[in-house]
């Protein structure tokens, strides 16, 4: 059977194998941007016991792999009597790992915005909250896309290790269809082009945004 | 609150007096700006602060302000002290003042309107219809109307300051704060916005403490004028006096170096 045949033949699985990625990889980016906020605007608490205890969460799950996370997830908490489905043990490994990356995206672009924007807020009695939201973040954003956009790409670069916890991502049917043809070359080369549109419909949708978010600061073409 | 009464505006009642400074001490450091300063500003009273660089102007608006907290001593609001007091109650006294900054410090994510009006929808609870409307209103008085709908960033320096002005008063404060609000534009811009100021000052009753090196302007609108060395007032007075005939050697000597 030539490997286009068996190419053409695996197509449904190839394809609930992107879903599964792309569904990885969101969901992932997902608890990973909500970490990051919750962590970067911690790490920015004036109370010390909020910084320190966001300061160890972050330097815990960055200096920690990634690969023995997902693997703790995955073999040693069910020891523990947790038993989590694997796509949500990766999902989360996933979170929780660029969480940490992205929480110092978010702090270090909150802390580029002038401080003098801070003190025109507080000149007009705005609460922490109001001058967070309505001033602060809407000028740091598109300064924390671009960072984002790499750890986003990395996130979907890492989701291969799915396949090492029974997930049938995108590598995994494409080894399936590896070894069904013996044609290594082929196969490997299909996957790399598959991953490299995925990668760059996201940095696509993320320029996107950046560029949405230049224009609302009145930067770029408005 | 009791309007000022004019018969009474020698006698310093608590009531009339807007700002109060009590022994007031600002360190950075080992280093002392403000050394137990005195003084007081009645309400609707126009001050104008001047002095060397880095005698402490700015330290004083931004203390007024609490963008610093006091190292010692006591400022007091309307007769209420706020020194000291956590975020809840320094936004309390926060009400009651207004600043405009030498770099205008616009939001740069809000077009000119939104500028204007998003501190009273937020804060005051004003609806978006109420405080649109006072920021029109506000708009025509500083010469603007026609740039509403505009990016901060699409406008001039003195555009953007007679912006920050109106923004500032759209929260109706009793107090204005500004700081060298001319020093940062091009020669040119710099009439347009004194003459807002200056109908401001016409038109309302609104205290304010001015720092300037705009000696004609501190002459039309101030009623008094402190001349600040050393951390200290040490010599104030209406401008036609301090202007003409200061009694102090270091004010003599900065009024001949900036006039
Ligand atoms: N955050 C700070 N940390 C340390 N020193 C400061 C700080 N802010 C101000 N100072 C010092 O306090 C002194 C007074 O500063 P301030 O800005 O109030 O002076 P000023 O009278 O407004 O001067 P200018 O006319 O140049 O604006 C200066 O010596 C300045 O270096
Ligand atoms: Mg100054």
């Amino acid at each position: 059977m030539s490997f286009l045949t068996a190419f053409v033949r695996s197509l449904p699985s190839i394809w609930d194998g992107i879903q599964i990625t792309v569904l990885a990889t969101l969901l992932g980016a997902l608890l990973a941007l909500v970490l990051s906020f919750v962590l970067g605007l911690a790490a920015r608490s004036r109370h010390l016991l909020v910084r320190g205890l966001a300061r160890a969460v972050v330097e815990f799950f960055r200096g920690t792999s990634l690969y023995v996370q997902l693997f703790w997830l995955f073999f040693a908490l069910p020891i523990l009597g947790f038993k989590l489905v694997p796509l949500a043990c990766a999902v989360l490994a996933f979170g929780l790992n660029y969480g940490a990356y992205g929480s110092e995206v978010v702090r270090g672009a909150l802390a580029a915005v002038p401080r003098a924007q801070w003190e025109a807020t507080v000149a007009l009695n705005m609460t922490p909250w109001q001058r967070m939201r309505k001033v602060i973040l809407p000028q740091a954003w598109p300064q924390m896309i671009p960072p984002f956009n790499n750890l986003l790409i990395q996130l979907l670069k890492s989701t291969p290790l799915l396949s090492l916890i029974t997930v049938s991502d995108i590598t995994f049917q494409m080894d399936q269809l590896r070894s069904a043809t013996g044609d290594t070359k082929a196969a490997y080369l299909v996957l790399l082009v598959i991953y490299f549109v995925l990668a760059y419909a996201l940095t696509l949708c993320m320029n996107g945004l950046e560029a949405l978010g230049k224009a609302r600061l009145g930067q770029g073409r408005a | 609150m009791l309007t000022d009464n004019p018969a009474r505006k020698t006698s310093v009642s608590p009531v009339s007096t807007a700002v109060t400074f009590d022994q007031v001490v600002k360190r950075y450091g080992d280093h002392t700006v403000l050394d137990h300063l005195d003084f007081e500003v009645r309400q609707g009273e126009r001050v104008t602060l001047i002095g060397p660089s880095g005698s402490g102007k700015t330290t004083i608006l931004r203390l007024l302000m609490t963008l610093e907290r006091v190292t010692e001593g006591v400022i007091q609001v309307n007769g209420q002290p706020f020194s000291g007091l956590p975020e809840k109650q320094l936004r309390r006294a926060r009400r009651h003042i207004g600043m405009v900054f030498q770099q205008f410090n616009l939001f740069p994510n809000m077009k000119v309107l939104d500028n204007i009006t998003e501190a009273p929808v937020q804060v005051l609870g004003l609806s978006r219809d109420e405080a649109a409307e006072r920021a029109r209103d506000l708009l025509d008085l500083v010469g603007l109307a026609d740039k509403a709908d505009v990016h901060p960033t699409r406008l001039s320096g003195g555009q953007q300051q007679r912006v920050a002005i109106a923004r500032a008063l759209a929260m109706r404060p009793d107090i204005l704060l500004l700081d060298e609000v001319t020093s940062a534009l091009d020669p040119e811009l710099v009439q347009g916005v004194l003459d807002v100021l200056r109908d401001i000052a016409q038109a309302t009753d609104i205290t304010m403490l001015c720092v300037t090196h705009e000696m004609g302007f501190a002459r039309d609108i101030s009623d008094r004028v402190l001349m600040f060395d050393g951390g200290r007032v040490i010599e104030s007075g209406p401008p036609e006096r301090m202007f003409s005939e200061p009694e102090h050697e270091r004010t003599r000597d900065f009024l001949g170096a900036v006039l």
